[in-house]
């Protein structure tokens, strides 16, 4: 997966939790839940989507490097591998 | 024959719009059925009905603002009265009826119907309801879109407003389109219904405020082991265990828990855990987590995942908005270390955490870092005093320390 598949895949996701939030609402170093204003509901449900749709499992200590979607994109294309 | 009125969903609420009919004339409706959408001042709730009957007439048409009590449909009863088919808010009734309600209500269960039903028109079953957020109901009203014909694309497949937008015919999507960041919810409106609700608890009830930071090591310890084994789908909240560990201490300290109406207090059998949420685009609602008390903390979070996610997405129901029986507010993972919460009429309790912070402590004779979160109280002096406030804090920081028995 590219940089760009990654970025598209969660910000689909994060717009189907936060439905109010538009993807161009996202910028790359906002922070997800200061923010952005996920709350820890919609921050789990995230990592939940996404383990389902790329079948990364984030680790709760990991939650600090899928912060903001640059952080997340980089974090998660080591993970996918 | 009785008459299905605008139901009040809550201390903030005098009138509601008609979204959709649920029902037609000639179906058969069963208690819990979700008849209708109404949207109010919080969003657009499914009414649900509250008696078997028939339908016999609609009486409201789509797009119509009513005041609570005003008629929405008359309905064919089998046998007994006329008693309103939706269910008065303030009903002091109302919990004992919910019992009876819930699985299998042996005794109260309506005699047969020998007439009708060999002409057994469509029945009202959940599933045929198209679940959408607020915005795109509105949306879809506004411009006579079926939402039956669309494929949503937002939570469970709910439709949201992209979906209807992509349905309108472009020369309609020209329209000038709110600025807000959810265009359905009218945030004026709601600033208004909390206001009206606010500065009516503030009049009538005499609040008192107690304090208590409680150590929340071993909370946060057994939580982080617990995520540390389990996949995202199963993993808890520290918010789940407050809202838990709120609801045995409301069992056990029954004047925290029940409403207060005209007639003076009424405590609850069960414990309906309304669960503060808070939308982004300003305001809250805060929807009832049906008997928390006797759910199994695994439970509890999944109806509160689905909760928050029919908050988002505008799915929640008249029992969620009327049912409450003592609200939990709770900070989240940053921000204030203490809340002190408005009660919200007419409950006579909430619950407010501030954020889990680490403090200094004293454990034995030694100040060692702890995790820690402070509980605010605000309670009804009607109702109850600071002795039994303290007992039921007590009670949360004794459930709290022993995170495994939640």
């Amino acid at each position: 997966m590219t940089d760009a598949d990654i970025r598209k895949a969660i910000l689909e996701e994060l717009t189907q939790i936060a439905p109010d939030i538009a993807p161009s609402d996202v910028g790359d170093g906002d922070h997800l839940q200061d923010d952005l204003e996920l709350d820890s509901m919609d921050f789990l449900n995230l990592v939940s989507a996404l383990h389902k749709r790329l079948g990364v499992d984030i680790p709760e200590t990991d939650y600090p490097k899928i912060a903001t979607l640059a952080l997340a994109v980089a974090y998660l294309k080591t993970r996918i591998g | 024959m009785s008459i299905f009125t605008m139901p009040s969903l809550g201390a903030d609420m005098e009138a509601g719009t008609l979204v959709e009919w649920m029902i037609k004339a000639g179906d058969t409706v069963h208690r819990g059925d979700v008849v209708a959408v109404v949207e109010t001042q919080k969003g657009a709730i499914e009414i649900e009905c509250f008696e078997e009957g028939i339908v016999e007439t609609l009486d409201a048409e789509i797009g119509a603002t009513l005041d609570v009590g005003a008629p929405l449909a008359t309905l064919r009863t089998p046998a007994k009265g006329s008693a309103s088919a939706a269910r008065p808010a303030a009903d002091p009734k109302k919990h004992a009826k919910r019992e009876a309600e819930t699985p299998a209500p042996p005794t109260e269960a309506p005699p047969p119907t020998s007439a009708p039903m060999g002409a057994t028109p469509s029945e009202v079953t959940t599933g045929e309801i198209p679940a959408a957020s607020p915005a795109a109901r509105v949306r879809a009203a506004e411009r006579g879109i079926d939402l039956g014909a669309l494929v949503g694309t937002g939570p469970n497949r709910a439709i949201v407003l992209a979906d209807v937008e992509a349905a309108e015919p472009a020369a309609v999507k020209a329209a000038p389109v709110s600025s807000s960041a959810k265009p359905g919810l009218d945030m004026a409106a709601m600033r208004t219904a909390i206001a009206n609700a606010m500065a009516r608890s503030k009049r009538e009830i005499p609040h008192y405020y107690l304090t208590q930071t409680i150590d929340l090591q071993a909370a946060s310890d057994w939580l982080t082991a617990t995520n540390a084994t389990r996949p995202p789908d199963a993993r808890l909240l520290m918010g789940a265990l407050f809202v838990k560990a709120v609801s045995i201490a409301a069992a056990q300290v029954p004047q925290m828990n029940g409403h207060y109406d005209a007639d003076g207090f009424h405590p609850a059998k069960a414990v309906h855990a309304g669960v503060a949420v808070a939308l982004r685009q300003g305001g809250l609602v805060a929807p009832a987590l049906h008997d928390a008390e006797t759910l199994p903390l695994d439970d509890l979070m999944t109806r509160m995942r689905d909760l928050v996610a029919r908050v988002r997405s505008g799915r929640l129901r008249s029992s969620e908005m009327t049912d409450g029986t003592i609200t939990i507010s709770a900070m989240g993972d940053t921000g204030a270390d203490a809340m002190a919460a408005v009660i919200y009429p007419p409950q006579v309790a909430i619950v407010g955490f501030g954020a889990p912070v680490a403090r200094p402590w004293i454990v034995g004779d030694a100040i060692v870092p702890r995790m820690t979160v402070t509980v605010t109280l605000s309670a009804d002096h009607r109702v109850s005093d600071g002795r039994r406030g303290a007992k039921f804090l007590a009670a949360i920081n004794t459930a709290l320390q022993t995170p495994e028995t939640l």
